[in-house]
């Protein structure tokens, strides 16, 4: 068989060609979107009622908490990742946690430098 | 192939239509690279590829947050008069419009989705005016800053801080000397921050400029998603970089002295 008929054969391997693991592309509506937009909008005014407001150490656990779920909201909708594959889920939620892993560790070292000395 | 959005035909697709295929069908959709079993393989090694792009700016700018947590915990009390500085007005304002131009960009992708031309340039041009908005108010404070003497190295003064009621500013303690030298840091982090946020949107609203061109042409109504929908990515990346910016530069502590 030459080159060129051996092309033409294209082999695909059944396994690849079911690929149950990936997700159909969905399409997230204007309304959905919509919805995001306003919540998102509401949480910018809460967060600037809540710096206000004196919560003492609370204050910036609130804002943190606050732009976190912005941040998810973001993530979930308007980046598609609710609508996407195990896959792309695994590597978002495996970024964030090595993030949080090196802020851990380095946050240690600081917070322990001075153990011992005073 | 159950892909809904890959079609032979160019019109148009109603909202909730989606594209079926006989069992076996052949279908050609242009652009399946041959090296793709599919296309939806495709597409998802293409969201692979932009995610781990976006985790190493996650790193890149979470080492600015590190940087942030830690001289905030050391000089809490030059934070916090130095963050008051910045106007609520302005940074607020600048939150709104950022969560605009990213909601224009999803409808961008939608518009790309359901393959409509006008409405896909429409969205990308809103999504471009929106991100320049944020730049020219970004451009405002920062000229602001620049004549208070707040831009360290290039004349810094810490007159405001170590005299405020000099300076017309009443609501806040005078700091020492040494303490108020530190509010050189916030501001370092500061411009810092929110120039590498801007740089970012500079670089985004290029590449916007190169993808509306293209989508004049048709490019992206056609079934071919995949070059609006992995921009949206990074687009809505650098919302959520200033979704932490915002509270954590401009909202550190605004009720000082009321206890």
């Amino acid at each position: 068989m030459d080159h060129e008929a051996q092309h033409e054969q294209h082999f695909h391997d059944p396994a690849n060609v079911t690929n149950p693991e990936h997700a159909e592309h969905h399409v997230v509506t204007p309304a959905v979107y919509a919805m995001v937009y306003a919540t998102l909008i509401s949480f910018t005014i809460l967060t600037i009622f809540a710096a206000n407001w004196d919560m003492g150490i609370f204050n910036p656990i609130v804002a943190l908490a606050i732009a976190s779920t912005k941040m998810v909201i973001v993530i979930l909708f308007f980046m598609h990742v609710k609508y996407q594959s195990n896959l792309i889920k695994m590597t978002v939620g495996a970024g964030f946690f090595t993030f949080l892993v090196l802020i851990t560790m380095t946050l240690s070292d600081y917070m322990s430098r001075a153990w011992g000395l005073l | 192939m159950d892909n809904t959005v890959a079609a032979a035909s160019d019109a148009p697709l109603m909202p909730n239509e989606t594209i079926v295929h006989e069992p076996g069908e052949h279908v050609f959709v242009p652009q399946h690279r041959h090296h793709f079993e599919t296309e939806e393989q495709q597409r998802e090694a293409g969201s692979f590829g932009m995610w781990l792009f976006l985790l190493t700016e996650i790193m890149f700018f979470g080492g600015l947050f590190f940087a942030y947590l830690l001289y905030r915990n050391w000089y809490y009390d030059a934070f916090v008069p130095a963050s008051n500085q910045l106007s609520i007005p302005l940074g607020g304002a600048n939150t709104a419009i950022l969560i605009t131009s990213g909601f224009f960009m999803a409808l961008a992708v939608w518009a790309s989705e359901v393959r409509r031309k006008g409405l896909l340039v429409l969205f990308l041009i809103l999504t471009m005016l929106f991100g320049i908005a944020f730049i020219g108010i970004k451009g405002v404070e920062w000229h602001a800053e620049w004549k208070e003497g707040h831009v360290p190295g290039a004349g810094y003064d810490i007159a405001d801080f170590v005299n405020p009621k000099a300076h017309g500013i009443n609501n806040e303690k005078p700091l020492q000397p040494d303490m108020a030298q530190r509010t050189q840091l916030f501001f370092f982090l500061y411009f810092g921050m929110t120039g590498m946020h801007a740089v970012h949107m500079i670089i985004g609203l290029g590449v916007l400029i190169w993808l509306t061109l293209r989508a004049r042409r048709g490019d992206f109504t056609a079934g071919y998603v995949a070059p609006i929908e992995n921009f949206a990515l990074y687009w809505h990346f650098v919302d959520i970089v200033w979704l932490f910016l915002f509270p954590l530069l401009y909202l550190i502590n605004r009720h000082p002295l009321v206890h």
